[in-house]
């Protein structure tokens, strides 16, 4: 069906049809209507779901790990200061690896105060066993989120579905949504490898491990993180073969031939999309790569993809504040290393607290690397 | 009276809409974006992202195209202002950026189109168009609420949505609004919007 | 002790999938108070079952028979919630 959803509402809608077993959340700008959205369709019978009203986020996720833990598919909704605040129980949730979805919608981190998109709170929380998804416009995001739910549980880890906070939360836009029963005959039936309320099976959850155990137990998660990316690239098949839009780990826009590019992830590419045509009609060998998928790190992908080219020009929506720019651009670098001719790196910050990020920056970027020369090592998009 | 008539072709149209916190200026371009997507068109609708409050000055954007919209950045040359509250004229700068040569400037007042180009100093390259939608929202609907008769008076001034198919739109959009009880209010406002339609004035 | 498995013998996620593991664990060893249980007192009013932290209170057919001493850990719970009148267990010195 063609509709009319903003960002949030195009997120809330594919959770009714997932319909998941339980849900707890906390409401957090920009995040609040897909909460409320969902807990509208609870109220007004179209889900089966348990909706669990907590006290703050730290509980919703703590609650989403009870309830995961006991065989339950599992969401929430958060951002920000929300995201900041589960912190300590995303881990707890990666490293018992259970599959709880989570979209968020992506907005700065306090001081000082703001309620605007960048990506600074999903990339803050980038080493807590979580997959990463980041979305470039809505309609994305709602197929996204439906793929989710699939990676999560065949992968046994959990997912943060990402799109920007204001820029694609609050923006409407037309998206093809699909009928219930579709959805839910591809996400099939939750089966978890454990139940904590199976007594026919007891277990003992969340264990304390000392130097004997606790490493080869981190082992064993990592080696999940490691098998995900085949993981995510089946389901993203499966989906293009049942509902016939498809999506890569990276989407490579205009890059045959190219000689620069630039690498950025979420509603920025779009921007970028018109501004590298915008310079193809000029003759301009430029184009783009968007990431999609953050965690698992893509190295091999982007190896593959990144060297054909002269100049790569990596966009960060967060800063790491290590007088090293942004996470996107230590990571790409460092993936490109042991090449033997590797593209020159460039590495730029925009967007922080929902900044304008215009067409016409966008064009800067793509000049600078086309020409392969900035003076800074890091260049910071339209600060004063 | 002279229609205009905007033909989309690849590129978006861009409209931004001036109101006051309260007014409705985000509900009536999320509607608008609605009906055009009914009209089979791509779509984007967003609001200016501050603090919401009543009575300050807000903003709200809508992107209209034939063929998929792919910007996400900021509007900042429109092709159409529409003005909800014409105190807001000086104060929003609601002007700023409207593109000079064949931009359109609507504005909800009682005052004479005019009286108030000349107020404004709008370049000859920018059409006005003027409506009492506060008025017909008044004689309607009985409240200040002159959002939605502003989207009858933009269809008119651009052209860019066929009218009864736009009515159509709305009136699915305000059946799901008012329900259990209150579906009262959806012929009123229905009749608003044709009265802007009608009553807008160049 | 059983051998230390290997990360790829783990279950998926921080688990134990086996409870009984537990057993290898003589949590007796950390005793420094013991319970002395006096058959003759006992009531049977069984709580000090209910009320061990562990699962050191043997029972049988709904009587209580004694300690496992191999994993009380001496916190002399059992001998605080045994009636005051009954006393039919007591916290002695752990002689090793």
């Amino acid at each position: 069906m063609i509709l009319a959803k903003t960002g949030n509402e195009a997120l809330a809608y594919a959770m009714r049809q997932i319909n998941p077993d339980v849900v707890a959340a906390y409401p957090i700008t920009p995040s609040t209507e897909i909460v409320q959205i969902f807990a509208q369709y609870v109220s007004d019978g179209k889900v089966d779901s348990e909706f669990v009203a907590v006290e703050s986020e730290h509980s919703a996720m703590a609650a989403c790990i009870g309830s995961a833990a006991s065989g339950c598919r599992t969401m929430t909704a958060t951002a920000s200061q929300g995201l900041m605040l589960m912190h300590e129980m995303l881990f707890i949730a990666g490293g018992l690896r259970l599959p709880i979805v989570m979209p968020i919608a992506s907005r700065s981190v306090s001081s000082p105060l703001n309620i605007h998109g960048d990506h600074s709170d999903s990339l803050a929380s980038r080493d807590s066993g979580w997959m990463q998804f980041f979305c470039e416009t809505v309609q994305e995001g709602y197929d996204t989120l439906i793929q989710c739910v699939k990676i999560a549980e065949r992968a046994s880890l959990p997912v943060i579905c990402a799109v920007d906070g204001f820029i694609l939360s609050h923006c409407m836009e037309r998206i093809e949504t699909f009928e219930d029963a579709p959805v839910r005959e591809f996400i099939g039936a939750y089966k978890p490898n454990w139940n904590l309320l199976d007594y026919k099976q007891p277990i003992l959850v969340g264990p304390a491990t000392m130097q004997d155990y606790f490493f080869e137990f981190k082992r064993s998660q990592i080696e999940g993180m490691n098998q995900a990316l085949p993981i995510i690239e089946a389901v993203q098949a499966e989906f293009k073969q049942k509902f016939g839009r498809g999506y890569g780990i990276i989407d490579e826009y205009r890059c045959e031939d190219a000689e620069a590019v630039v690498l950025l992830m979420g509603s920025a590419c779009g921007t970028m999309r018109d501004a590298v045509d915008t310079m193809r009609n000029q003759g301009k060998k430029v184009g783009m790569v968007k990431l999609r998928v953050f965690r698992p790190w893509p190295a091999q992908v982007l190896k593959e993809s990144l060297r054909k080219f002269k100049t790569v020009a990596v966009m960060d929506r967060a800063d790491t504040v290590n007088a090293w720019g942004g996470a996107l651009f230590t990571e790409t670098t460092s993936a490109l290393y042991d090449l033997d001719a590797r593209p020159k790196v460039l590495s730029y910050v925009y967007g922080l607290g929902g900044k304008e990020f215009s067409l016409a920056d966008a064009a800067t970027v793509l000049e600078q690397a086309y020409a392969g020369r900035k003076e800074d090592l890091v260049t910071y998009i339209g600060v004063r | 009276m002279v229609e205009s008539c905007i033909m989309l072709s690849g590129q978006p149209l861009e409209i931004r809409w001036h109101g006051r916190g309260g007014q409705g200026a985000k509900t009536a371009a999320l509607l608008f974006g609605e009906a055009a997507l009914d009209t089979g068109m791509y779509i984007q609708a967003f609001p200016e992202y501050g603090p919401e409050r009543m009575g300050a000055p807000v903003a709200a954007f809508n992107r209209l195209s034939d063929k998929p919209i792919r910007s996400h950045a900021g509007m900042k040359t429109p092709r159409v202002v529409v003005v909800l509250d014409a105190s807001l004229i000086e104060p929003a700068k609601v002007t700023e950026g409207l593109i000079e040569d064949g931009g359109i400037l609507l504005v909800n007042s009682n005052e004479d189109p005019a009286i108030l180009r000349k107020q404004l100093n709008l370049p000859p390259g920018i059409k006005l168009y003027v409506v009492d939608a506060s008025k017909i929202a008044m004689e309607t609907v009985g409240k200040n609420v002159p959002n939605t008769p502003m989207l009858g008076a933009l269809v008119k001034a651009t052209g860019v949505l066929e009218f009864e198919p736009m009515m159509e739109a709305i009136k699915h959009k305000l059946g799901e609004k008012f329900r259990g009880g209150k579906e009262k209010f959806i012929e009123p406002n229905l009749v608003s919007v044709r009265r802007a339609y009608e009553e807008v004035r160049c | 002790m059983a051998k230390l498995k290997s990360w790829k013998e783990l279950p998926c996620g921080a688990i134990i999938d086996d409870p009984k593991a537990v057993l290898d664990n003589k949590t007796g060893a950390w005793r420094s108070q013991r319970p002395c249980w006096s058959a003759e007192k006992c009531i049977h009013c069984l709580n000090c079952w209910i009320f061990c932290p562990d699962a050191a209170i043997m029972v049988k057919d709904g009587k209580m028979t004694g300690i496992n001493y191999d994993y009380c850990k001496g916190c002399g719970i059992c001998a605080n919630v045994c009636p005051t009148k009954v006393q039919a267990i007591t916290m002695e010195e752990e002689r090793k």
